[in-house]
């Protein structure tokens, strides 16, 4: 019977196996999925608040996104998505209807249209060598009766017409080696100057005639004293910098070709000062602000460049830009943090002097740290005096706007930053559910059950209609705060690039709750931290029940391997920090085992640069688990630069000056060195460490059976010609190719190794069972190539006796190891594909019965299903009828893109980079989440849900019926009775 | 109705004899009437009732082989049917296996009770019962293979291995590119 059943299940899945795809209904989007748009931290923002038109407030950010958001609500307009090597450098409007981008260092203009974002011209302005780029957007300048912008790159200065973005003139200034720092220009006048440094000592300046372009004069001048850092402008006339010591300021004088340098001690302007001033970047014209470590300092420029402390203005963190009000006065914004509140003070700055024109606090959560930008703009008030609104963005990279002491829209920008996620599971649903709610839900339940039939038997009305979607894509079930027993509801930990911890709900999106992570902010000893990846640190399943679920995050102190780590244990359900260990030894890899302690914390091994080997958690428990098993735990690394993969094994108690029982030394057991002239690694892939597979056999339709290799401790490892890893072009086509090697890493054999001629990376691969896709350019070809390679065990082969399988004396399932020798055969077949990737990924399901899917995220941000049989080895072009009832597709030479197949359907994931699985607890299904500047989230059943009921079926017509027969069951009783009863009176 | 029988059957306190005993000893004494000869009709009586009793067990006997051969029909329906079925797993060709297993299992559960009404001292049961067996087993086989046709037996190795988990590896691995 076990057996009719299995073959039925086979028969099944043979069946559903049909060449329909994945798809999805109009009405079913949003159901299961959701999307949310995000645009990354705010590096310069524009308002434009002009009266007819909305108010909107155009900014870029570091995600390389130029947006233009909504004032009122903070809803996003438009937007604009740069590739990652086309960083923006600055924004403007122009003509108050263009928003102007500078881009990829100074050699890319666009102009956006404002209302629409639909791009209007783009201009390439490109030249020898890179210098700092600069745009400058005059207000009434015309050439010509054309509106003109002047843009600094690439070591020309550009005239170009605001409307069709066509180059009017252009100069070269680069010629003596000149750094330019700033672009000045007059209203009204006929020259426009582009000042800057000359090597570290001298300070030049260019004359350009603003018409023609003409150079009028360069003049140049020597300060012995040297100048360091940047060039700050006071007036159109006056800039200030620091000099190259640091210990005073050099105010630079420039009028008509004459230059003049005053030099002033920092130590005579601020009386505590020590050291590391610096000149803040808000643009204060007849003014500059010097930030110093324990104060920052509002200084006027008097007229023959002597300084003037105008205030002290304490601990401000941020300070903006002026801000020119009707009337000549120019007004600033700062903000400083005060007893857990924010403190914005808008300044005034007139000829009297400085007053302070408003001051609010606002409370603000504490999981926001310190103010990084504030961006202000103003507004007539009612009774026409002025009123500022003021956009602040914070270390978690969130965005607020602020206005009459009030919070009026915040963003959560830091999500477009995601670094790593791990999903968690969500508390166990308690006892104690009231009867009133349950009668309640049970109604609405009906009620809800009952719609559903009508639009089932098509006798809804459009209002029905209405109220049946309503109430699917609001249906209470999927954002609750419990398990549920399909394990659809999980938590999921994001860390960001910010530093910041959420926790997202898989049914809606939402955030559950968020912390800024000490161990991940900015302090004295620790410069420029980044988390580097979530870990599950524990994960309560069988005792230890009573802890909550928490993960590991890892960080890092600066950028080079060898810089300290940081490490912080944070609690899943509460956010709370339960453990921090700050300043630890360098962190080169993460190893987590698989083995965990009474508490289910499971064991991680850190290993530094110098390669030795730390246990976490730093338990006596722990370390004895460790110490049991110290003799089977290898690793390995793969050193790209040098080409070479190192395996070791750890050892005994590291050598150190103070002991530690928890450091281990590790000994090189093999290295595979790849020719440094032929071959570079490219990429490498493993098989994800929760993934679980059913079986070891795979059956053919002729009942042969095939055993796969299935091994954690494989690695696949691409190599390409080293020439090749540039830009597609950079190589021919005879001398490029890419290797592809199958290891294991215990012991450093390699299994498979096969060379694609003429084919280049970039590659991109995922690695599940026993088999590996990976994706490269064939340059023969000019197409993209995907391949795959599916490894199974020779040596299993010869277990063809059933007896001996029927009374399980066989050794399949007995622990084997990796030293016993192997023989594998592996099938392998390639196939055109059209698009290029920019991630892989594979589902993952609770018990790996179902069958596979390939998520690809397409360069167009979107996610494509691909399914595991169209990249089935076996595939051949006329297959037979056994081989067409297992389900192999003929073989075509490209992988079809199916427009349904598309999970992310009609939405985009702006920016993807990261697509992760996560299996739900209901076979079937499986939990993809896509991540990039936008965030996206669905469940996906690779082989349909044939585990459970779909979505719309009708449980009240289901039980209409049961009821119904129960009720015929009685009445035919009944009369069966009676007529019985009369032929026995007969 | 059965329990009237049974009351009337089991309950009987009484009786009196209207039938006319006068082949019993008990009325010897009474001379027999002129004649009339008692034994030549006692003899003629007896070889009658014999003959009868042969006829009776010749024809046990015959239905006994008849039924004992019955199976022979059924078999070759079975196999019309099964080969009309083919040889895919569809719901037919089930229904048809299944009742070609059910049948015969069900008729040798019931061997005795088929034989029931052919039993007599004078009829041997032995070989017809040994006839409808082995034709009901030859039934049962052509079910077993009809069932291994469709490859519904675990016959194969793939049907013992199909769900075996991969096997533990002792040794463990991790690590990857340096994490820069």
């Amino acid at each position: 019977m076990n057996m009719a059943i299995r073959v039925y299940l086979l028969l099944f899945l043979a069946l559903s196996y049909s060449y329909t795809a994945f798809s999805l209904y109009e009405d079913q989007v949003g159901l299961m999925d959701w999307h949310q748009q995000y645009i990354g931290k705010v590096k310069h923002a524009v308002f434009h608040t002009q009266k007819a038109a909305r108010k909107r407030v155009v900014v870029s950010t570091e995600e390389n996104v130029v947006s233009s958001l909504d004032l009122r609500h903070g809803e996003i307009f438009w937007r604009h998505v740069l590739a990652p090597s086309d960083v923006i450098d600055q924004i403007d409007i122009a003509l108050g209807k263009y928003v102007i981008t500078l881009s990829s260092g100074g050699s890319i203009l666009r102009a956006w249209n404002l209302p629409d974002g639909q791009m209007v011209w783009e201009s390439t302005l490109p030249g020898p060598k890179a210098s700092k780029p600069l745009l400058l957007v005059p207000v009434n300048f015309k050439i010509d009766r054309e509106s003109v912008m002047f843009v600094h790159g690439n070591g020309f200065i550009h005239a170009i017409s605001s409307i069709n973005g066509e180059v009017i003139w252009k100069t070269e200034l680069a010629s003596e080696g000149i750094n330019i720092q700033q672009l000045i220009y007059t209203d009204g006048s006929d020259t426009i100057s582009a000042v800057g440094f000359v090597g570290t000592h001298r300070f030049g300046a260019y004359i350009l005639h603003v018409k023609n372009g003409e150079l009028l004069n360069y003049k140049s001048m020597e300060f012995p004293s040297g100048f360091s850092g940047d060039l700050s402008l006071v007036t159109d006339d006056t800039a200030v910098a620091i000099d190259s010591i640091g210990t005073s300021l050099v105010t630079i004088q420039f009028h008509d070709g004459l230059f003049s340098f005053h030099q002033t001690r920092l130590s005579d302007l601020i009386q505590d000062f020590q050291r590391a001033a610096v000149i803040s970047q808000s643009n204060i014209p007849g003014a500059f602000i010097l930030g110093t470590a324990n104060s920052i300092t509002l200084i006027k420029v008097l007229s023959r460049g002597e300084l003037k402390v105008v205030e002290e203005l304490g601990h401000a963190t941020a300070v903006s830009d002026a801000l020119f009000l009707p009337g000549g006065q120019q007004a600033f914004a700062l903000v400083q943090h005060r007893d857990g509140k924010i403190l914005l003070t808008v300044k005034l700055d007139s000829d009297d002097g400085l007053s302070n024109l408003l001051e609010e606090t606002i409370h603000l959560d504490n999981q926001r740290g310190k103010v990084q930008k504030v961006f202000i703009n103003t507004y007539v008030r009612v009774d026409r005096s002025n009123g500022f609104r003021v956009l602040i963005v914070m270390e978690d990279d969130s965005l607020f706007l602020l206005q009459q002491g009030e919070i009026v829209w915040s963003r959560e920008d830091g999500l477009a930053s995601i670094v790593d996620v791990k999903p968690a599971e969500l508390p166990v649903e308690k006892d104690g559910v009231s009867v009133a709610k349950v009668e309640n839900n049970l109604f609405e339940w009906l009620k809800g059950h009952l719609l559903k039939l009508k639009g089932t038997l098509m006798i809804a009305t459009p209002d029905d209609v209405a109220a049946i979607q309503k109430m699917r894509l609001q249906s209470s079930g999927k954002s609750k705060m419990t398990q549920d027993r399909n394990g659809f509801r999980k938590l999921l930990i994001v860390l960001t690039r910010a530093g910041k911890l959420f926790a997202l709900h898989t049914g809606d999106g939402r955030i559950v709750w968020s912390r800024l992570l000490m161990t991940l902010r900015k302090s004295e000893t620790c410069q420029s931290p980044r988390g580097i990846s979530l870990h599950q640190w524990q994960d309560p399943h069988h005792h230890a029940l009573n802890q909550n679920p928490s993960v590991l995050i890892v960080g890092r102190c600066g950028d080079s391997l060898g810089s300290t780590g940081v490490l912080s244990i944070v609690d899943s359900y509460t956010g709370e920090e339960r453990n921090r260990m700050e300043h630890v030894h360098s962190i080169a890899h993460i190893i987590p085992l698989s083995f965990t302690d009474s508490a289910e914390q499971r064991l991680h091994l850190l290993l530094d640069a110098n390669r030795r080997a730390h246990l976490y958690p730093r338990t006596a428990e722990a370390l004895d688990i460790f110490q049991r098993e110290l003799g089977n735990i290898y690793w390995y690394s793969a050193e790209t630069d040098e080409g070479i993969l190192r395996g070791r094994s750890v050892q005994k108690n590291c050598v150190l000056e103070e002991a530690d029982n928890f450091c281990f030394d590790s000994r090189d057991l093999w290295s595979i060195v790849f020719p440094s002239e032929s071959e570079k690694i490219a990429a490498t892939a493993t098989r994800s460490l929760n993934e679980v597979v059913h079986t070891q056999a795979k059956v053919t339709a002729e009942q042969e059976v095939m055993y796969k290799y299935v091994s954690k401790n494989m690695l696949f490892l691409a190599t390409v010609t080293p020439k090749a890893v540039g830009p597609i072009g950079s190589v021919t086509v005879d001398e490029s190719s890419l290797i592809a090697y199958l290891i294991d890493t215990v012991t450093g054999r390699i299994l498979h190794r096969v060379t694609h001629h003429g084919s280049v990376g970039p590659v991109h691969a995922v690695f599940s069972e026993n088999w590996v896709v990976y994706h490269y350019f064939n340059l023969r070809a000019h197409r993209y190539e995907m391949s795959v390679i599916e490894i199974y065990d020779q040596a299993r082969a010869e277990n063809k006796d059933v007896l001996k399988l029927v009374l399980g004396t066989h050794n399949l399932t007995s622990p084997i190891t990796a030293y016993s020798r192997p023989e594998v055969s592996t099938k392998s077949q390639s196939y055109f594909f059209a698009h290029s990737l920019k991630a892989m990924a594979v589902t993952l399901t609770a018990k790996g019965i179902t069958s596979k899917q390939v998520l690809l995220g397409t360069i167009g941000d979107q996610v494509l299903a691909l399914d595991k049989r169209f990249l089935d080895p076996r595939r051949t072009v006329n297959p037979t009828q056994a081989e067409k009832e297992e389900g192999i597709i003929p073989l075509t030479d490209s992988l079809p893109i199916i427009p349904q197949s598309y999970v992310t359907h009609a939405l985009k994931v702006e920016g993807l980079r990261g697509i992760v699985t996560v299996p739900a607890k209901l076979e079937s299904t499986t939990l993809v989440f896509t991540y990039g500047a936008d965030l996206f989230f669905t469940q996906l059943a690779p082989s349909k849900t044939y585990d459970s009921l779909t979505e719309d079926f009708s449980y009240a017509l289901l039980l209409i019926t049961i009821g119904a027969l129960v009720i015929a069951i009685f009445v035919t009783w009944v009369w069966s009775e009676k007529k019985e009863l009369q032929e026995k009176w007969r | 109705m059965d329990k009237g029988k049974a009351v009337m059957g089991s309950g009987r306190r009484w009786a009196v004899e209207f039938t006319d005993n006068s082949t019993s000893h008990s009325s010897r004494n009474i001379p027999d009437p002129p004649g009339f000869t008692r034994v030549s009709q006692e003899q003629d009586d007896s070889a009658t009732s014999k003959q009868k009793k042969d006829a009776e067990a010749n024809w046990k006997a015959q239905k006994a082989w008849e039924v004992a051969q019955a199976p022979v029909k059924n078999l070759f329906m079975m196999g019309f049917m099964m080969w009309m079925a083919g040889s895919t797993v569809h719901l037919f060709s089930i229904g048809i296996t299944i009742s070609a297993l059910l049948q015969p299992i069900n008729a040798l559960r019931g061997v005795g009770k088929v034989f029931e009404p052919y039993k007599d001292n004078r009829v041997d049961l032995m070989l017809p019962k040994l006839v409808f067996i082995a034709l009901n087993l030859v039934g049962l086989g052509l079910g077993v293979w009809k069932l291994n046709t469709l490859g519904l037996l675990p016959t194969h190795v793939s049907d013992w291995v199909s769900s075996l988990p991969p096997a533990q590896e002792v040794e463990y691995s991790g690590g990857g590119i340096p994490l820069v």
